[in-house]
C-alpha cells in the first residue's frame, strides 16, 4: 500500500500548492485599480440613475467587496461565511458574474466539461504522434524520416499557435471540408447530449486538438528520440541483435520500456504550456471552452468569473501533473516514494 | 621537403629534439574558454548562420527608420489593403533599373471593396537614397533619408502591401522588429537576475530558504504562463503610455520565467557547494556573496547562457500571443503581434493575406534562436568531447 500512501502525499500537496495559488489568483485579480461595480456605479452616478447604483451597492454589500482585502479573500475562498449567506468555493459557490449578472456557475457550465474535453484530446494526441514518430526517428535516425520529423518538430515548436490554427483552420476547411470555429454545431448549442451531437463535437475537435497538441508533441517526440539513441546504443541492444531478434520486437522489449519513463514523466511538465495554448487557441477559434469567458472577464474586470476560470484552470494542470507523478511510480518500482526530485 | 635517394620524403626544416612534442596541445590546453567554445561553435553550421542572422538583426534595430520607406504610423488614405507590390528590373525586354508598375485604384460597388490593378503601361523607376518622413536613428539622430521611396508622392509603393488603414505592411514589420525583438531581451534579463539570485541563494545556503524557494519554484512551474500573463497584462492601466506598457510587459514575460533557471542553477549550486576551492575560499574568510559570485557563477555561466538563449523565443512567442489577443501592446505601438491583431480573423486572411506577413519574421527569428541555443549548448563544454 506504499503507491496509496505516496497518492494521498501527492493529493496533499497539490491542495496545499492550489491554496498558494488562490492566493496568488487574488492578488493578481485585484491588482488592476478599481473593480468591475467601483466602476459601473462610477458610471452610473455620472448619467444619473441613481436606481442602478442602489442595486450596485446591494451586489458589493452582498458579495462583501466593501470589506477589507483579506476578508474578501476568505470569503471568496470559503474559509469564511460571507454576508446573508454567500459561501465561498470550497462550499461550490463561485460567485456572481456582474457582468452578465448572472451566477458563475451558469455561466461556465458545459465550457467547463469542453475545456477538460480539448485539454484531454491533447494529451492523447501527444502520445498517439510522439511515440511512434520519436522511436521512429531514433531507430531510423540520420536518414530522411529523422531529418522530416526534426524539420516539422522545430516548426511546430516556432509557429504560434493561433496563427497555425487560423492557417489550418483555413486550409482544413478548404480541402478536407473541416467546420470553421466553434466546437459544435450551432444547432446543437445547450440540446441534451446525443450522437449526432457527440459526432458533431469529435469533427469539430480535429483541428483545435492538432494546434494545441503540436508543440508539445514535437518537444515530446525529441526527448524520446534522444532517449531511445542513448539506449540503442548500449550493449543489450547489440546482444540483443547479435541474437538474431527481430529489430521491431526488440525496440518494443527493451530500449522503449527504459525511455518510457521521461515519456510519462514529461507530460506533468507540458501539461501547463498545453493548458495555455488551449485558452489562446480557444480565443482565436471561438471554441466554446472557458477561454474566450476568461479573456472578456479580464478585460471588464469581472472579479469573481476570472478569478474562478483562473483557479480552474490551475487545477486541471495540478490534477493532470499530479496524475503523471503517481503514473510514473506506478510504472517504475525503482522511484523513491518520498517525492521526486525531477 | 627534399627527397632522399632511396625515395623517403623529409621536412627541411631543422629538427629539434629538445622541442616537446606535446608544444601543439599545450598551446590547444592553454587557450581561454572562448576560443575553445568559438572554435567548436564554428563547426555547427546552422548555429553560427542563425547567430549571423540574429546579430544582424539586432544591428540592424536602430537604423530601421532609414530602411523603411515609411514611418510606422504614416497613412495612405487613398491606399487601404493595396497588394505586395513586385520590384521589376525589366520592361517590355528592355532594362530600367529597379521600377514599379504603379497600382490604380477602383472601387468595387458589389463588394465595396477595393480592387488594385497594376498599370503595366506605366513602369516608374524607385527613388534611392531620397528624402521622406523624418525619423531618428537609435532615438537620438534626426534625419529624413531613406535607402529606397515610392516613385512619387502620389505613387506609394508597398513592397509587402498596405493594412486596413492604408499603412505600409513591411515598414511596419522593421519598426515592430524594435520592441518584438527586445521585450525578448528585457523579459530575459529579468528572468535572469531573478532566477540567479533565488536559484544560488537556494543552492547555497540549503535548508529552509532551499525549502521555500523550492517550493515557490514548483508552484510556478505548475501553473499555465498564458491566464497568468493575461491577468498580470489585464492589470496595466490603459492610460500608461505605450513605453511603460512596453517595458512592464516584458518584466512581467520575465517574472514567470525564472523558476525553470532557477531550478537548474539551484542544481549545479548544490553540487559544487562541496568543492574544496568553495571550502577554502570560505575559511579564507570570503563572504557569502563573494563565493557566490567569484568563485562559484563563472563555472556555469556559459551554460546559463544557452539556456538562456533557448528561453527568448518564448518571450517573443509570448508577446506576439498578448498583443494579439489585445492585452499586450496597443496601438499607436508597433509591434509584430499588435500587427497580426489585423489578422484575427479568417475572412480577412483570405481576402487580405499580406496582412499576415508579419508571421515570416516570427518563424523564422524563433526558429534562429532555436537553433543558436542547440549550437552554443553543444560547444559550451570545450574539453567535452
Amino acid at each position: 500500500m506504499e503507491i496509496l500512501r505516496y497518492a494521498i502525499y501527492r493529493f496533499g500537496t497539490m491542495l496545499l500548492t492550489l491554496w498558494v495559488v488562490s492566493v496568488l489568483v487574488f492578488v493578481i485579480i485585484n491588482l488592476p485599480p478599481g473593480d468591475y461595480l467601483s466602476n459601473q456605479i462610477a458610471e452610473l452616478r455620472a448619467s444619473g440613475q441613481t436606481a442602478g447604483v442602489e442595486k450596485a451597492e446591494f451586489l458589493r454589500r452582498e458579495y462583501a467587496l466593501d470589506k477589507p482585502l483579506w476578508q474578501q479573500y476568505s470569503i471568496w475562498i470559503g474559509f469564511m461565511p460571507g454576508p446573508h449567506g454567500f459561501s465561498g468555493l470550497i462550499q461550490g459557490n463561485f460567485g456572481w458574474s456582474f457582468e452578465f449578472d448572472r451566477p458563475v456557475a451558469e455561466i461556465v457550465g458545459d465550457s467547463l466539461w469542453l475545456t477538460v474535453l480539448v485539454n484531454l484530446a491533447a494529451v492523447l494526441f501527444v502520445y498517439l504522434v510522439a511515440l511512434p514518430l520519436g522511436v521512429l526517428a531514433a531507430a531510423r535516425s540520420r536518414t530522411w524520416v529523422d531529418y522530416t520529423s526534426a524539420f516539422v518538430g522545430y516548426l511546430g515548436l516556432a509557429t504560434p499557435n493561433f496563427l497555425l490554427a487560423l492557417i489550418l483552420f483555413y486550409y482544413g476547411h478548404r480541402w478536407f471540408g473541416l467546420p470553421i470555429g466553434g466546437l459544435m454545431d450551432p444547432i446543437y448549442e445547450g440540446e441534451p447530449m446525443s450522437w449526432e451531437k457527440v459526432k458533431s463535437i469529435l469533427i469539430h475537435l480535429i483541428v483545435p486538438t492538432f494546434v494545441i497538441g503540436t508543440s508539445g508533441a514535437s518537444a515530446m517526440m525529441q526527448r524520446l528520440r534522444a532517449n531511445m539513441l542513448d539506449e540503442l546504443g548500449k550493449p543489450y541492444v547489440e546482444t540483443a541483435i547479435a541474437k538474431g531478434m527481430a529489430p521491431s520486437r526488440m525496440l518494443a522489449k527493451y530500449p522503449l520500456r527504459v525511455a518510457f519513463n521521461p515519456f510519462v514523466a514529461d507530460i506533468g511538465n507540458l501539461l501547463p504550456s498545453m493548458v495555455s495554448g488551449s485558452v489562446l487557441v480557444s480565443v482565436v477559434l471561438g471554441l466554446q471552452t472557458i477561454g474566450p469567458d476568461l479573456l472578456q472577464a479580464l478585460k471588464s474586470q469581472d472579479m469573481f468569473l476570472s478569478a474562478f476560470i483562473l483557479m480552474f484552470v490551475a487545477l486541471l494542470t495540478l490534477i493532470g501533473t499530479m496524475i503523471s507523478d503517481v503514473l510514473l511510480v506506478l510504472l517504475d518500482p525503482r522511484i523513491r516514494y518520498e517525492g521526486r526530485d525531477a | 621537403m627534399s627527397q632522399l635517394p632511396d625515395g623517403r620524403f623529409v621536412d627541411d626544416a631543422p629538427y629539434d629534439p629538445q622541442q616537446s612534442i606535446r608544444e601543439l596541445e599545450r598551446k590547444d590546453l592553454d587557450a581561454p574558454n572562448w576560443v575553445l567554445i568559438w572554435r567548436k561553435f564554428k563547426t555547427h553550421r546552422l548555429g553560427l548562420i542563425s547567430g549571423a542572422f540574429l546579430l544582424f538583426c539586432y544591428l540592424m534595430l536602430p537604423f530601421v527608420g532609414f530602411i523603411a520607406p515609411y514611418g510606422p504610423n504614416e497613412r495612405q488614405s487613398e491606399h487601404l489593403y493595396s497588394p505586395p507590390q513586385g520590384i521589376n528590373l525589366f520592361h517590355e525586354g528592355e532594362f530600367l533599373g529597379p521600377f514599379i508598375y504603379p497600382m490604380t485604384s477602383e472601387a468595387n460597388l458589389e463588394t465595396f471593396q477595393w480592387e488594385f490593378e497594376p498599370d503595366y503601361e506605366n513602369p516608374m523607376p524607385l527613388r534611392f537614397f531620397c528624402e521622406g518622413k523624418s525619423y531618428r536613428i537609435a532615438g537620438l539622430i534626426e534625419a529624413d533619408t531613406h535607402l529606397f521611396c515610392a516613385p512619387s508622392a502620389e505613387v506609394p509603393f508597398f513592397l509587402w502591401g498596405s493594412d486596413r488603414l492604408g499603412r505600409d505592411v513591411f515598414s511596419r514589420i522593421l519598426y515592430g522588429a524594435q520592441l518584438s525583438l527586445t521585450v525578448g531581451l528585457i523579459g530575459i534579463t529579468v528572468s535572469f537576475v531573478l532566477g540567479i539570485f533565488f536559484g544560488s541563494v537556494a543552492g547555497y545556503f540549503g535548508g529552509r530558504i532551499d525549502w521555500v524557494i523550492n517550493r515557490v519554484i514548483e508552484i510556478l512551474r505548475s501553473l499555465p504562463e498564458l491566464p497568468l500573463w493575461l491577468a498580470l497584462s489585464a492589470a496595466v492601466p490603459s492610460n500608461w503610455s505605450p513605453v511603460a506598457v512596453f517595458f512592464i510587459i516584458s518584466v512581467i514575460l520575465g517574472i514567470l520565467d525564472w523558476p525553470g533557471l532557477a531550478r537548474s542553477v539551484r542544481a549545479k549550486f548544490l553540487s559544487l557547494r562541496e568543492e574544496e576551492y568553495v571550502r577554502a575560499a570560505e575559511m579564507m574568510g570570503a563572504s557569502s556573496g563573494r563565493v557566490i559570485r567569484k568563485h562559484l557563477l563563472p563555472n556555469f555561466m556559459s551554460h546559463l547562457i544557452a539556456s538562456a538563449t533557448l528561453s527568448i523565443p518564448a518571450m517573443i512567442l509570448g508577446e506576439t500571443a498578448l498583443s494579439f489577443l489585445g492585452l499586450g501592446l496597443r496601438a499607436p505601438a508597433v509591434s509584430w503581434g499588435v500587427m497580426l491583431n489585423d489578422a484575427q480573423n479568417l475572412a480577412n486572411i483570405e481576402i487580405y493575406w499580406w496582412t499576415a506577413i508579419p508571421m515570416l519574421p516570427i518563424v523564422v527569428v524563433v526558429l534562429a534562436f532555436n537553433f543558436l541555443g542547440d549550437g552554443l549548448r553543444d560547444s559550451l563544454d570545450p574539453y567535452q568531447q
